[in-house]
């Protein structure tokens, strides 16, 4: 493994099959008991970085580290791109004085994690950075696939939805195609970037025709404000172009799953009887996280102390 | 005034000849010339080329002095072989007013190691609302003949068509920075397969193509002259080939860092290669290199932009778009162009010195190398190569895109009106 997790292509198959074997046995050990914490980082430090508010993955990696018995230190540089606080250097260096082993970085900014890793001696695991990557999503997603069908080789993997913006669907479609699956990739065309086509993936606008040759389909959150910035005249089109209801789940193979890595918009991406059918993966995806976060800290810090 | 001479250059990368450099003029070119009392510059091996012009210059003075001035941008000129640059408006204040331009050039005239010609706004602000006042910049004391909004396009088509045509009355060229705004909101690097996968919002090349195309049929429909700043995409040279077989008065200049650099560099997140425009691809480095071969591209304008450290040691969105580009101009086109034979050193001179001088209607530079001329000179060694090291540079930023690449060519002596301001490859003050 490399000392940093930035993005996806950080990992090679052997790498991220070693990550999910690893969250899988995490899994097993802690299963069924009662006091569900391993000594593995006793002493090691673990920074919580967000420069952006994100309750759900901070509260995920919180818990990982805790669990793994690490200290934790939840650090909350929210700053808007105008505002002029501590610089990310600044930041950097003053981590770095205080001694964290690793620094999970949530940041508006593309990019910021790469360049915290100039600056810090310990691993820096990106935790989303703006419109780029957010690798332990993917990796979390990539479990809870091979949990759910088995296998991820040759499993065809649909993401619909924003994927411009999207730092889920940039890590799924570099780690997915690494494990072996098969991505296609459905959006209206503003909502794909120019350039789409160099990724490892198909690309499609027509999401009725990919449904039936899906054996799972992942769902992206839409965010309000791109609803007045003409990438799709309205909610209500947008959803039934691209929203997956009740009707197009049917569409699906049977034992295809539904993905979303929330917070979902219910009634616009995802009908709330899609959300909550047995298909839907997005519980088990939030409580992956925790463990699928574990192995990459674990497999990050665990090895020999620096 | 101390008189020199020059042993052994070879003018333009002509036969060796001694150049005579007496009163401010070039007194005598010729085989084995003598004069008593002169100092001798022992030039055998060295190019001699009319010093170079720059019509693209951030200066900085007034308002962010802690980045450069007028004098330390002077310095980092000179030592790229310039006798004269262009300082563009964009200071704070706004060189929009006959007192902000003649201060800058009055600052130029004191420092006395290149001639400062200030650049002033086309627009109040910068604004692109209202014409600032045009006519009292030309006749201020700075003779200001090129206009210039930029880091901000005169987008307005209407207040555009006015600009060219008002500067009509004093032989003035409005020199455009050609990005249609609302194709660039956000943008941080060029629109393509890199911004794709690195999750910047892309900075498409038709924002630039489409300002130009605009424009040069407005210069043609009204009759005047138009400058394009900064092209970079081979789209854009297009264009100004199809302009130029038309007639059109249009003249356009390319960055030593367009010719050299490509999105590719964006993939580090190091926001010392984040510039506006954005660098692009190897197809439009390949353009561009065609088009100033073939003087589709009229000049290389250095777009030298000193940014504070604190503006750049950050994240990629939140720096300052920008870098240096005085003192390794012209080691990147002798890197880019004369090494590959796309030109010869004549062709150095035009695109350099004597195009630009032209454009800028720059009295006394860009002139040949010829007796009873201005003695603006510069003599470059074209076998030194040397890696670049941005603490060892003039300027007082660091902000150099070519830190650590080796380039070729080491300007050794700069000639300004008779007077080095450059010597041993140092600067003399």
């Amino acid at each position: 493994m490399k000392r940093h997790l930035l993005e996806a292509a950080d990992l090679d198959r052997d790498d991220a099959t070693l990550v999910l074997d690893t969250a899988a046995q995490i899994d097993q050990a802690l299963a069924g008991r009662e006091v569900k914490k391993l000594p593995t980082l006793r002493g090691r430090t673990v920074v919580n970085l967000f420069y952006e508010d994100s309750t759900r993955t901070r509260i995920s990696f919180e818990l990982a580290a805790k669990r793994l018995s690490a200290d934790v230190i939840n650090f909350s540089a929210k700053g808007s791109s105008v505002s002029k606080g501590e610089s990310l250097k600044d930041t950097a260096l003053t981590l770095e004085a205080m001694g964290a082993d690793a620094v999970v970085v949530r940041h508006w900014a593309s990019g910021a994690p790469h360049r915290l890793a100039n600056w810090v001696r310990g691993s820096v695991v990106n935790a989303g950075d703006g419109t780029h990557e957010h690798p332990t999503q993917a990796l979390l997603d990539a479990y809870t696939i091979r949990q759910r069908l088995g296998r991820l080789d040759g499993v065809r993997v649909t993401i619909v939805g924003d994927v411009l913006h999207s730092r889920v669907a940039r890590s799924n479609v570099g780690l997915l195609h690494t494990l072996g699956a098969e991505v296609t990739l459905v959006a209206p065309p503003t909502l794909l970037p120019v350039g789409v086509g160099s990724w490892p993936a198909e690309v499609g606008y027509d999401l009725d025709a990919v449904l039936p040759k899906s054996d799972v389909v992942m769902m992206l959150r839409v965010q309000a404000e791109r609803m007045n910035a003409s990438y799709f005249p309205s909610a209500r089109e947008y959803s039934r172009r691209y929203g997956l209801d009740a009707r197009r789940m049917a569409a699906l193979p049977d034992d295809a799953i539904v993905m979303h890595p929330g917070p979902m918009n219910r009634g616009m991406e995802i009908a709330a009887e899609v959300a909550d059918s047995v298909r839907s993966t997005i519980v088990e995806q939030v409580a992956n996280g925790v463990s699928t976060r574990m192995a990459v800290l674990y497999l990050l810090l665990g090895g020999s102390p620096q | 005034m101390t008189t020199y001479l020059i042993k052994g250059a070879r003018p333009l990368g002509g036969e060796p000849a001694d150049i005579l450099v007496k009163d401010g003029r070039i007194a005598a070119i010729g085989d084995s010339l003598s004069a008593t009392g002169a100092e001798v510059v022992e030039a055998a091996g060295l190019i001699a080329l009319p010093g170079l012009v720059d019509l693209h210059t951030h200066l900085r003075e007034p308002g962010r002095e802690d980045a450069e001035t007028v004098e330390t941008g002077s310095r980092a000129a000179a030592l790229g072989g310039f006798t004269a640059v262009h300082a563009m408006a964009n200071t704070d204040p706004v060189a929009d007013t006959a007192g902000v331009v003649e201060q800058v050039w009055r600052l130029g005239q004191e420092a006395g190691l290149v001639d400062v010609v200030p650049v002033g706004a086309v627009t109040v602000g910068l604004k692109g609302e209202r014409l600032a006042e045009l006519g009292a910049m030309a006749d201020s004391a700075a003779r200001v003949r090129v206009f210039s909004d930029d880091g901000h396009c005169v987008s307005d088509p209407a207040l555009m068509r006015r600009a060219l045509e008002y500067v009509k009355a004093f032989d003035g060229v409005v020199a455009q920075h050609a990005e249609e705004p609302r194709l660039t909101v956000g943008a941080q690097m060029h629109e393509g397969d890199r911004s794709a996968r690195l999750g910047l919002t892309g900075w498409p090349a038709a924002a630039e193509e489409a300002i130009i195309a605009r424009d040069v049929l407005l210069a043609e429909h009204v009759g005047a002259r138009l400058h394009v700043c900064h092209v970079s995409t081979a789209g854009s040279v297009e264009i100004l080939r199809w302009a130029k077989s038309r007639g059109v008065q249009v003249t356009a200049e390319v960055t030593p860092h367009h010719l050299l650099l490509t999105d590719a560099c964006a993939e580090s997140y190091d926001p010392v290669f984040k510039v506006n425009p954005p660098l692009r691809t190897d197809a439009d480095v390949e353009a561009l290199r065609a088009g100033l071969a073939d003087g589709t591209i009229d000049a290389v304008g250095t777009d030298h932009a000193p940014h504070a450290v604190e503006d750049k040691e950050s994240e990629w969105a939140q720096a300052r778009p920008g870098m240096l580009g005085l003192e390794q101009a012209l080691s990147v086109v002798i890197e880019t162009m004369v090494e590959p034979g796309r030109l010869d050193w004549a062709g150095v001179a035009d695109r350099m010195s004597v195009r630009p001088a032209a454009i800028g209607r720059v009295d006394g530079h860009g002139r040949p190398l010829a007796p009873g001329e201005p003695a603006n000179l510069v003599l470059v060694d074209p076998s030194a190569r040397a890696t670049v090291d941005p603490a060892a540079l003039a300027s007082r930023s660091r902000n150099s895109p070519y830190a650590g690449r080796e380039l070729p060519g080491r300007v050794v002596a700069t000639f300004l009106k008779g007077t080095p301001t450059v010597l041993d490859g140092k600067a003399v003050k």
